[in-house]
């Protein structure tokens, strides 16, 4: 009997496949900022070193501050720096910037509009800690709060690109993380990241594929497989949730016979919500399957296996494109 | 523009305390259109604001904005009617704006709301302040801005997690520019403290704070305690002050310790002669 796939330790790399990775994009995009931009400044609540920011740390340790293991403080001390004129990025898991800091990130950041920069690690099922360290309803809690720019990137070049988009944004940005060696996928030279705006990277009119977060890159890989079957996919990349491109959204699913949407995050309330609001909204009437995750708790377990068994892999993807029942 | 209170001088107690009246006249006056509000509370701390804004606290109020002016966050959001007296008393609200308290579309709403002038914070959600005050405090240091932070936060507000980890933040960081005034008037929502929360004074001291403890309704005790809070010595600052619900109006002092003290609608003209005779007892 083969032996079972375990839980890694933390601190392991989102790298799976064969493309080219890049070192702690968001550290190295954040260090990079802080040589023009005196008023960024970094936090964190003992997660620094999980997080990626310890290459700014390094950088310019007077602008950087280890709170503890305190989140609703973290994010509080962040709104204080934001008012004194300082741009805050504070970093931590996504479950506790959302589910313990969230009065926090609700009242002192989104509602008094403070131009803070939430970082959550360990998005959806990143972590084989179960429960207490999966964030998998981040963005429906982030995306329903007012005011707040809501991100999830797809990789390396996304990742740095909204990072000093968010430091450019005059405002409160909830920003998923992607740690350690993070895959390139999209073309760091021609990529453009834009607050607010979707990006097709494929064209094909018998199904579409919208995608966010890392679920893009294996909507791209799905995208190949199913071009050798015959089955021309389009991909639509979605990093930000909220404010939503429901213009482009509503316009690639016209644009195809039906519509598969791929998310690293629980399917109610996300942007499998999202989209559906979209088309009902535009009255464009499409075949739907959600990829995502289900609304229960997951285990521990290591992140391949957890990923397979809820069905967030490229594999789920061609098989709800190709229209075969879900597992 | 000048920023006032900057240099501070010597205080003019009876010039204060003046101002501490008024500000209680104020108070009944917003209190008495909706026919209550947080008039016990705002008695209450009227002593501690007038201090603040009429000897300790450096602002502009032309220039409400000014970087170096000092902050002060009122973390207890439903005290705002004692914050809506001292700014109108310091001429940043107009007088004529106090009557509108509470109402549908006033600025001087139950709970603060940072758009209102003056207003540093949304206070409200109790445990809000002093974390917000800390990063205001690292970020006016990291400036190398001599401005100071004063958070009032209460008594029930310490029973709120996300205080204490303000407070080990304060100590660690070492900001002896914040000062945090915890206003112990004896109640909370359900009505007297739920939640025995003394020692009050050791617990701060535990927490790195230079503490003082005084009667938050003796002026002359509250800026004597102001002034030593300016001691620059690593240490944040924590000033406890017990302070007497309906402090000003002897009926108001003596009614049962509630979270909405109750006013019926006669009783106004008693009370506003309540306070004119206690004030003239005050002032001579």
């Amino acid at each position: 009997m083969a032996e079972a796939a375990r839980t890694l330790a933390m601190g392991q790399d989102e790298a799976t496949g064969t493309r080219a990775t890049v070192d702690a994009p968001f550290g190295q995009a954040l260090r990079t900022l802080g040589a023009t931009r005196p008023d960024i400044v970094g936090l964190t609540a003992d997660l620094g070193k999980y997080t990626d920011i310890l290459p700014f740390r390094d950088a310019y340790p007077d602008r950087f501050f280890n709170v503890g293991m305190a989140e609703q403080n973290l994010v509080a001390i962040a709104a204080g720096l934001a008012q004194t004129g300082y741009t805050p990025f504070a970093t931590t898991y996504g479950v506790f910037a959302s589910r313990r800091a969230y009065d926090y990130v609700a009242i002192a950041v989104a509602h008094a509009r403070q131009n803070v920069k939430i970082v959550a690690g360990l998005p959806g099922l990143t972590t084989g800690y179960g429960g207490t360290h999966q964030a998998i309803e981040d963005l429906a809690l982030m995306r329903m709060t007012p005011g707040l720019v809501v991100i999830d990137p797809c990789d390396a070049t996304d990742i740095a690109a909204a990072t000093i988009a968010a430091a450019e944004y005059d405002g409160p940005v909830y920003m998923r993380l992607l740690r350690g060696k993070v895959p390139v996928v999209l073309d760091p030279v021609t990529h453009r990241f834009e607050i607010g705006k979707a990006h097709q990277l494929r064209t094909g009119a018998d199904v579409g594929i919208i995608a966010t977060g890392f679920m893009t890159e294996r909507a791209l890989d799905a995208a190949t497989a199913l071009a050798a079957r015959g089955i021309h996919a389009g991909v639509l990349h979605v990093p930000t949730i909220k404010p939503f491109d429901a213009d482009a959204v509503a316009a690639f699913a016209a644009s195809v016979d039906r519509v598969v949407t791929a998310e690293n995050h629980v399917v109610r309330g996300g942007l499998a919500s999202l989209v559906a609001e979209t088309l009902f909204n535009a009255g464009i009437v499409r075949p739907l399957a959600r990829i995502g995750l289900p609304d229960r708790f997951i285990e521990c377990g290591a992140v391949p296996t957890l990923q397979k068994r809820y069905a967030i892999t490229t594999a789920d993807i061609i098989a709800a494109a190709e229209g075969r029942p879900m597992a | 523009m000048a920023l006032r209170n900057h240099p501070p001088g010597p205080p003019d107690l009876q010039a204060i305390r003046a101002h501490a009246t008024n500000m209680r006249r104020h108070i009944l006056l917003m209190a008495e259109g909706p026919g209550q509000g947080y008039v016990g509370q705002g008695l209450g701390i009227a002593d501690a604001l007038a201090a603040l804004y009429f000897h300790e606290l450096r602002y502009d109020p032309a220039d409400l904005e000014a970087e170096e002016r000092d902050r002060f966050l009122l973390s207890t959001g439903h005290y705002s009617i004692a914050l809506w007296a001292a700014l109108a008393e310091a001429g940043i609200i107009p007088l004529s704006e106090l009557s509108t308290y509470g109402a549908d579309d006033s600025r001087l709403d139950m709970s603060t709301i940072d758009t209102t002038p003056g207003v540093e914070i949304i206070g409200g959600s109790l445990g809000h302040g002093l974390g917000q005050g800390v990063g205001m405090a690292l970020g006016l240091r990291l400036k190398g801005s001599t401005a100071r932070v004063f958070v009032e936060l209460s008594d029930g507000e310490m029973q709120e997690g996300a205080t204490w980890e303000a407070a080990m933040s304060a100590g660690h960081f070492h900001l002896d520019n914040l000062v945090a005034l915890i206003d112990c008037n004896g109640i909370q929502a359900d009505g007297p403290v739920v939640l025995d929360m003394e020692p009050v004074a050791d617990k701060w001291r535990a927490f790195g704070f230079a503490t003082q403890e005084i009667d938050g309704n003796d002026l002359a005790a509250v800026l004597r305690a102001l002034e030593q809070a300016r001691a620059t010595d690593g240490r944040p600052h924590a000033i406890i002050l017990r302070t007497l619900p309906g402090k000003g109006v002897p009926t108001l002092e003596k009614r049962e310790k509630a979270h909405f003290v109750r006013v019926d609608a006669g009783e106004w003209q008693a009370l506003r002669a309540e306070l004119e005779r206690e004030a003239e007892t005050f002032h001579g």
